[in-house]
């Protein structure tokens, strides 16, 4: 009997803790497949976020560290120069990534960390229940933003893959989504690569993930992945940002 | 023969590190710790280690959570200001039971304060400092040999019982130089296997401080709570001068201990039996030396470069027995003309 699908070793044996119709799940699977296929799972130390996916460490099936809010690439700074042929991956959301952690993020681009950065952008903090995001986009209402977004109150959506482009130390910079099946195999494609030019010690890489979050933004699972489409990507556009030649 | 050497307390600090097997140095700069940054940016890239300046003390401690989850013996170093915003990642460190050696050159504050040498971050130091219930193994060194020894008495320290541990020194014993004698270096470490580096040949490690059960929180803070009550028993250090016989202690750490032990020898020429207990451990605070001292003498004096810290373990320790007094400065460290003054008051004033 020939497998078809099966469960990536680099995923534990359990069940998600993830509301319905969130992509959370899709994007670890695609992690842990990458991982599986570059044969890198017993090389791979993850470094999980505070946010949604904080429970990461009991879903990945290789060494994890649960980080301070916004931390993850310090942490992982330390690890990859401390054993620099192992895989450093960190996990991050967007309050994660792009609020109380944009110093870390914009300084280990800096350095040109051989790191890889996968961030979950879904415009708003899934976690806490629902709170404008540094990636709200303007006039969506959150619980902190319930007039809508406003530029006069709360200024402009972080374009993160747009600003770490920019840093001479980044390799790979790329902006995907998951909101259709071509688009989650362009997201694998995006995170291969970026792991591939981690180990080959190219510098920083990070994979920007347009994502879901049915639960806070009040509509079902179909709803919000056409909201991603619709509203999302118009503002963040989707492709390779930076992409640094081998050599 | 030994190897004496002069050399800077700062200097003395970072070489007893690497040679206690420090590998890799995370810092931010601030007056006055940051010669011990230079030192290590010039030392490590020859030893085979990491240094790596930080873009903040907040990414340097989280460096330091990072580093010491391999297994490897890293540390940092700051002052004031910058150990308060490394609070949050050391009670990370704390839970997730990673060791490490944290450095306090000690300035005054509060906020932007002096660049000074102060005991002002005594309570910081010794309380934990950050969030949760949790405490950090404080050693207070009081010259440059000590520098370099607590800081590799720190790293069995901290592995044996996979803590954090701080040094707590005043900013002048980073500045001064004297000749010390340079220790061998460690060879023997001990296994980690709960380090998080890579799964190759056994199942994943995690280190985690996030526990959603409620049992199973306090399960962990009753965990700490057992190695904290191990390392109180086991670990309290102090010295004692000129205590045989004393109805006056004078207690004092770090700097001032060592004009404060001048001024105890000036004031039994003058015929006073005054003594001395210097704390080498802050936390565990020498609570046993303490109370025993409470059983004999007849008064205590506590002499801080703050506005009274110290004092108050002190008579947690001495449990109402005695009187305990304070005297105390910040921004400037008193001279022993001055203490001495202040121990003759007491024992003029009480017929010592």
């Amino acid at each position: 009997m020939k497998v078809v699908a099966k469960r990536p070793e680099s995923l534990q044996e359990t069940r998600f803790h993830y509301c319905p119709g969130c992509t959370h799940g899709i994007v670890h699977r695609l992690l842990a497949e990458c991982l599986d296929e570059l044969n890198l799972r017993e090389k791979a130390i993850g470094i999980c976020p505070v946010g949604c996916s904080v429970l990461a460490y009991d879903y990945f099936n290789f060494d994890t560290l649960e980080a301070a809010h916004g931390r993850a690439p310090a942490i992982a700074t330390a690890i990859k120069r401390l054993l620099p042929d192992r895989c450093l991956v960190t996990y991050q959301g967007d309050g994660d990534l792009a609020s109380i952690g944009m110093g870390e993020i914009i300084h280990a681009s800096l350095r040109a960390e051989n790191i890889t950065v996968i961030f979950i952008n879904n415009a708003i903090y899934g976690m806490t229940g629902g709170q404008m995001a540094p990636t709200t986009l303007l006039g969506q209402v959150t619980t902190t933003s319930p007039y809508g977004r406003t530029v006069e109150a709360n200024g402009y959506p972080a374009k993160m893959a747009e600003l770490l482009a920019q840093s001479e130390g980044a390799a790979y910079v790329c902006r995907t989504a998951v909101n259709t099946p071509a688009n989650v195999t362009r997201t694998k494609k995006a995170i291969k690569k970026a792991i591939q030019m981690q180990m080959k010690g190219m510098g920083f890489t990070m994979v920007e993930v347009l994502s879901t979050c049915p639960t806070n933004w009040g509509m079902s699972p179909v709803e919000a992945m056409k909201w991603v489409g619709d509203h999302m990507i118009p503002y963040y556009p989707l492709g390779e940002f930076k992409v640094k030649e081998e050599g | 023969m030994e190897e004496r050497v002069l050399m800077k307390g700062n200097e003395a600090l970072a070489e007893g590190a690497i040679r206690a097997g420090c590998r890799a140095f995370f810092g931010y700069p601030i007056t006055p710790s940051s010669e011990l940054a230079e030192y290590m940016a010039r030392t490590m890239p020859k030893i085979g280690g990491v240094f790596v300046q930080a873009e903040s003390e907040l990414a340097a401690i989280n460096m330091v959570y990072g580093g010491a989850s391999t297994g490897a013996r890293v540390m940092t170093a700051s002052s004031g200001p910058g150990l308060s915003l490394k609070q949050e990642g050391i009670s990370f460190i704390a839970e997730g039971e990673l060791p490490c050696l944290i450095v306090n050159l000690s300035r005054g504050g509060p906020g932007l304060g002096g660049i000074q040498p102060s005991q002002a971050d005594y309570f910081q130091a010794t309380r934990g400092g950050g969030h949760g219930d949790y405490r950090t193994l404080v050693l207070a060194p009081s010259g440059v040999q000590e520098m370099m020894d607590l800081a590799m008495e720190g790293y069995d320290l901290a592995d044996r019982y996979r803590t954090p541990v701080l040094i707590m020194a005043e900013g002048t014993l980073g500045q001064m130089m004297e000749p010390i004698i340079l220790r061998e270096p460690v060879t023997q470490f001990v296994d980690k296997p709960w380090a998080t580096t890579g799964c190759a040949g056994r199942k994943p490690n995690v280190v985690n401080t996030l526990h959603l059960d409620p049992e199973f929180l306090e399960t962990r803070n009753r965990h700490l709570d057992a190695k904290y009550k191990e390392i109180q028993a086991k670990e309290q250090r102090a010295e004692t001068f000129m205590m045989e016989d004393a109805d006056l202690v004078v207690m004092a750490f770090g700097i001032i201990a060592r004009i404060a032990k001048r001024s105890v020898m000036d004031a039994r020429k003058q015929g006073i039996k005054v003594g001395l207990i210097r704390p080498i451990t802050l936390w565990p605070f020498p609570e046993r030396i303490v109370a025993e001292a409470a059983k004999t003498v007849r008064r205590f004096l506590s002499i801080e470069i703050n506005m009274g810290q110290m004092v108050e373990d002190i008579r947690l320790a001495v449990n109402g027995q005695v009187p305990v007094e304070f005297y105390g400065r910040i921004g400037i460290t008193p001279n022993p003309e001055e203490l001495t003054r202040e121990i003759m008051r007491i024992a003029e004033r009480e017929g010592f």
